[in-house]
């Protein structure tokens, strides 16, 4: 059960985009067209669930035992940046348009605070081996939710009368904040 | 020194374990390129203009190296790119014919009577959505937005206030096509040589009221020529220049308004 509750609660109620405002810069740019986000959001949750277990094994096996807590970040950086070279380099060989697609917020993920977020956050609740599997995993799905979703209500939008001062990313900002909301209305969930 | 040891030895394993996992992934997941498209891309003239459909040279590149693209597909590098480019691929060029742009008005500043004194934005495109400054609501604007985005200085405006181009220079990219907010550009083969100089779809007498090139609609082209001259909208159009018998040319200049006729004379009245 306790697991159930940190799955839902990383998808749904402390979604990263929508609670914690981290990962905004994918969220937005690369929110256009449907294809692409769910992309965007399969190569954050890859990135996010070996993120977490690398993260893990590394702060749990190297760090605590031998009182490194302090070169937390930096190695977490390492795990971070080495993935998304690797996944970079995958996307390239599987899939040309897509790399051409995700353009520079491939390369971005590297700096995306959902990432380095979801490490710190594992790290500060001291959460099992298993409970980061399923934190780091969900969380990956909340992105890709919130992504998918804000880029179906984006395509819509291209169809719609935006007043002029609102186009682009005026109204996309007033979105997020909408979803923002709704999502907000998952807390009663978890009580 | 275990204090300062531990830490770096952590660190360097770490770095150690993971560019090994990256050399070792490289090798396994390294984008094969052809080597064709870096040859084919170096001939290409880099003009990134985007006239053969495709986002830049490179990406033509590799179209072509996949056969996705004609090899003669480069209207900017002309022949000389096709055969090159068919060398190095090994296949036959074929024949290219060169495409030109060409202007569809002769209402120059003393044929196109004005419409009042414009002072706003100097651009054609400024100038058309106030319904332009001359009286012809379909003629050349002059304000040269053709001369603008015109990469290979082709285009040069005249004192007449038409713009004029260089046969030799133009490559047919179809920039000022686009430009041209009242669209009286448009490519045509080098080899043709009669060509419907006016786009007024007015009825003759207002044509004629507004500009003294424009085509009245008489119709003594396309009695001369039916099988390639036809009235649509009380304009001449060409419809397919091959069929037009050169014999038939003295015929067809005949237009009372030289709205329609041969390039050859235009070019030798902008130097006389």
């Amino acid at each position: 059960m306790e697991l159930m509750a940190i799955f839902i609660s990383a998808v749904l109620v402390q979604n990263f985009v929508l609670y914690y405002f981290l990962g905004i810069c994918p969220f937005l740019g690369v929110s256009k067209k449907i294809d692409s986000a769910l992309s965007m959001g399969l190569a954050v949750t890859f990135v996010m669930s070996i993120t977490a277990v690398v993260s893990w094994l590394i702060n749990n096996l190297i760090l605590i035992p031998y009182d490194l807590g302090y070169l937390q970040i930096v190695s977490f950086i390492l795990v971070i940046a080495s993935l998304v070279q690797l996944v970079e380099m995958f996307i390239r060989k599987i899939s040309p348009p897509l790399y051409q697609a995700l353009g520079i917020y491939l390369p971005l993920i590297t700096t995306n605070c959902a990432i380095m977020g979801l490490a710190l956050i594992a790290a500060l609740n001291e959460y099992s081996f298993v409970e980061t599997v399923i934190f780091g995993f969900g969380s990956g799905l909340g992105f890709t939710l919130a992504i998918v979703l804000m880029a179906g209500i984006r395509e819509q939008l291209d169809l719609s009368d935006v007043p002029e001062p609102l186009k682009g990313a005026g109204i996309a900002l007033i979105v997020a904040g909408i979803m923002a909301l709704a999502f907000n209305g998952f807390i009663g969930m978890l009580t | 020194m275990t204090e300062l040891l531990v830490p770096i030895l952590t660190m360097t394993a770490l770095g150690f374990l993971f560019s090994t996992g990256l050399v070792l992934a490289y090798k396994k997941l390294k984008v094969e390129e052809d080597p064709k498209i870096e040859t084919v891309n170096e001939i290409l003239p880099q003009a990134n203009c985007g006239a053969c459909g495709f986002s830049g040279c490179r990406a033509f590149a590799e179209a072509v190296v996949r056969g996705k693209a004609p090899v003669t597909g480069c209207p900017v590098g002309g022949e000389e790119t096709a055969a090159l480019v068919a060398e190095t691929l090994g296949v036959d060029a074929g024949e290219m014919i060169k495409m030109v742009a060409r202007l569809h008005c002769r209402g120059t500043t003393e044929a196109a009577k004005s419409r009042g004194c414009y002072s706003g934005i100097p651009t054609c495109y400024a100038s058309h959505l106030v319904g332009g400054n001359k009286q012809c609501s379909y003629g050349c604007l002059g304000y040269g937005d053709c001369v603008k985005v015109c990469q290979f200085d082709a285009l040069y405006m005249e004192n007449n206030g038409l713009p004029v181009v260089r046969e030799d220079t133009c490559t047919a990219c179809g920039k000022c096509v686009d430009a041209c907010p009242r669209n009286l550009f448009e490519l045509h083969p080098l080899t043709q040589e009669v060509l419907v100089f006016c786009r007024s779809e007015d009825r003759g007498p207002m044509a004629r009221k507004v500009c003294t090139a424009a085509c009245i609609a008489c119709g003594i082209c396309a009695r001369a020529c039916p099988d390639a001259i036809v009235m649509e909208n009380n304009l001449a159009v060409i419809t397919d220049f091959r069929k037009i018998d050169p014999e038939k040319i003295p015929d067809i200049e005949k237009c009372p308004t030289d709205a329609i006729g041969r390039i050859n004379k235009e070019e030798a009245r902008d130097e006389g």
